[in-house]
């Protein structure tokens, strides 16, 4: 069988067992609907937020930008993992004694405020829309190459799917279906990255291979990097070029935007206790930890592979895959001095090579010469990271409008069916225009992505946790804090990305800070603001003083969902 | 209710140790100090010890961190009496069923 009768066999395979999942654990009330019934046992639900989180960015993309950033891009492997220490100590806990289903609802309740609630709705739909569209253009890129379909086809099948389980399912199907689709997914992430390593370093551990000696040789694997970096005028793999600062405040923004995105933290509602909502966010980084040590790892890998296939070389004597993907225009080759050859140099004038950060993971099968079930496998995982985080993404969605807005805002009398039936129609509609997205990709995808991260560092994260923490918190603090950390925040991405791009460059900006890492600065505004003007107005009420008190024990969580039966 | 006091400050004492550690391995190792920690090698590997933190070793931290904090909390919830073992797991039917079961938590 070649590579593409492969992928059709396992993406079938894979999808298949999602809709049989999907039927089997189909919602049957709001509760179902939204928290999956707060019956998930922790260890599920760890897997379920590993693969909810990770998307296809983390699963495409990240080794990719590692493996062109070298040292800059811990920030992503430290930010999109510190996170979760934050949540675990900080937030789940309190939020599943809460027990409500939205992070809107903690934000309306816990301020007495529809305003403040009216905010977190809007924040949650902005920042999962952001998200999504991203998944979909995952799901179109992994089908256009691998089933060579085109990539509206590929989306149509995508959301058909998506919007079998999420609709059906709610919670509960997406919660099982992403156990489901984290097993895949680290397995078409490991199971390559183990080959690979076992080739170069003879260690079938990539995280300890990376740091090991390239097989036959006496020169480490990273020193022969940086040697291969220093020849062709590329900045050293090992140390950073990025300003200390800035590195800084992109990895707090990373982290504490992971925490405060709403699809993760409504995640830690679907357990039926808080000492389960500990022990899950455990598991949770347990299980994205497998992936994100072993993600630079393959950085190392791929990029070592890569210069010694390419660099230098004839471009006559390319391998298959070359071809393949100068197809897609994904790679891009120039001969600027006409020689035959592939310059790939660190100078921008004579490099004659360019390649997509996205294709790394996808590549790297081929470019180390795997066996084509492997390539297989990889494609389906993608798949599985993508759906995964779409679906998660648009639960939100769909929870947002049912729940926060009709529910709690504009139509208090609806029933429980009717909630359920408005919950279903709006993740219908929700996946509908996440396809569109994923079609149609918004030229800004990229840059708004710093933005989903700005916004929730800016927004939710101090105002939920100055909810759990700070009895005098109130009111006026939370509104005031929420609209001068997003307004700071949403003024400077604004400015050096879409106002006047042309100068976003260090000597601009705010003390060396970029746009993705200042959320950080957004988010010590709004501590900052909320702590003076609540200590400017009158304390919370009496009944709120109460549920504070009542969130930080746990015993009694049984009791906080029934309220909304 | 009485013991809600001396439980929280225990908390916050557990999360600020864990999070001072937390800071210290990612944002101190991994980026503060990393240029100084690369002068030396992660014995037996060829990994610089900076960049490790940042890449690796940061991250099997934050793991152990939270499965730290699991295990104190829990021994403190039992310590205080504010544990939930006693009560029933709250399952997928129970939701529907108004308020059944849920101060049975208290009585023991």
């Amino acid at each position: 069988m070649d590579v593409q009768a492969w992928t059709f066999v396992i993406v079938g395979l894979t999808f298949a067992l999602y809709i049989g999942i999907a039927v089997w654990s189909k919602a049957r009330s709001t509760g179902e609907f939204y928290v999956a019934g707060a019956g998930v046992p922790p260890l599920a639900n760890g897997m379920a937020t590993a693969a909810d989180w990770m998307s296809a960015a983390s699963f495409l993309g990240m080794a990719g930008m590692i493996s062109f950033l070298g040292y800059d891009g811990s920030v992503y492997l430290m930010g999109w993992t510190g996170g979760y220490v934050l949540l675990a100590l900080l937030l789940a806990p309190y939020l599943r004694k809460f027990g409500k289903y939205t992070v809107p609802d903690f934000v309306g309740d816990r301020y007495e405020s529809q305003a403040a609630r009216l905010v977190a709705v809007f924040c949650a739909i902005f920042i999962s829309f952001t998200y999504v569209s991203g998944q979909m253009r995952g799901v179109g890129l992994v089908f256009s190459r691998f089933l060579e379909v085109e990539i509206e086809t590929g989306v149509f099948i995508g959301m058909g799917l998506v919007f079998f389980y999420a609709v059906l399912g709610g919670m509960k199907g997406i919660t099982y279906t992403q156990v489901a689709q984290y097993c895949v997914l680290i397995f078409a992430y490991m199971v390559p990255a183990i080959f690979i390593s076992i080739l170069m370093t003879g260690n079938p551990i990539p995280q300890i291979g990376m740091g090991g000696h390239e097989l036959g040789t006496t020169v480490t694997l990273l020193d022969k990097l940086d040697g291969l970096h220093a020849d062709l005028g590329f900045a050293s793999y090992t140390h950073g070029s990025k300003a200390m600062i800035d590195v800084f405040c992109i990895t707090a923004a990373l982290m504490v935007g992971t925490a405060g995105l709403p699809h993760v933290i409504i995640r830690f509602y679907t357990v039926p206790r808080v000492r389960d909502a500990r022990s899950s966010a455990g598991w949770a980084l347990l299980f994205i930890a497998v992936l994100y040590t072993a993600a630079p790892a393959v950085a190392v890998f791929a990029r070592t592979n890569l210069l010694n296939t390419v660099a230098g070389k004839p471009y006559a004597e390319m391998p298959e895959w070359f071809g393949k993907w100068e197809a897609t225009k994904l790679i891009a080759y120039q001969d600027k001095n006409g020689d035959g050859l592939i310059q790939y140099v660190g100078d921008p004038l004579t490099n004659e090579l360019t390649i997509d950060n996205d294709i790394m993971v996808l590549a790297n099968p081929e470019i180390a010469g795997l066996p084509d079930w492997v390539v297989g496998l990889v494609a389906a995982g993608g798949l599985a990271a993508a759906l995964s985080t779409a679906a998660g993404l648009l639960l939100v969605v769909s929870s947002a409008v049912s729940h926060d807005l009709l529910k709690r805002a504009l139509a208090t009398d609806i029933s429980e069916r009717g909630e359920l039936i408005a919950a279903r129609i709006s993740a219908a509609v929700a996946v509908v225009v996440a396809g569109y997205l994923g079609i149609n990709p918004p030229d800004y995808v990229a840059a708004v992505v710093a933005f989903a991260f700005g916004l929730a560092a800016s927004s939710f994260f101090p105002v939920i946790l100055l909810g759990i923490f700070s009895k005098r918190m109130n009111r006026a603090g939370a509104i005031a804090g929420m609209l001068t950390g997003i307004g700071f925040t949403t003024a400077y991405i604004v400015r050096f990305k879409f106002v006047s791009p042309e100068l976003n460059t260090p000597d601009n900006w705010l003390w060396g800070i970029s746009p993705e890492g200042i959320g950080t600065v957004g988010m010590g505004i709004n501590f900052l603001v909320a702590t003076i003007a609540s200590r400017l107005t009158a304390p919370p009420s009496e009944a709120v003083q109460r549920l504070i008190e009542d969130i930080r024990v746990p015993r009694g969580a049984g009791e906080a969902h029934e309220v909304s039966a | 209710m009485n013991d809600a006091r001396p439980y929280w400050t225990h908390n916050i004492r557990y999360l600020t140790v864990l999070l001072l550690i937390w800071f210290a391995v990612s944002y101190g190792c991994g980026i503060l100090f990393v240029e100084e920690l690369n002068r030396i090698r992660l014995p037996g590997s060829g990994f610089k010890l900076g960049f490790w933190f940042a890449q690796q070793g940061s991250i099997w931290v934050f793991v152990v961190l939270i499965f730290v904090y699991v295990k104190l909390m829990n021994r403190l919830d039992r310590r205080f009496g504010v544990d939930e073992s006693a009560e029933p797991a709250g399952r997928a039917e129970q939701h529907d069923r108004p308020a059944a079961g849920a101060g049975e938590g208290e009585t023991r």
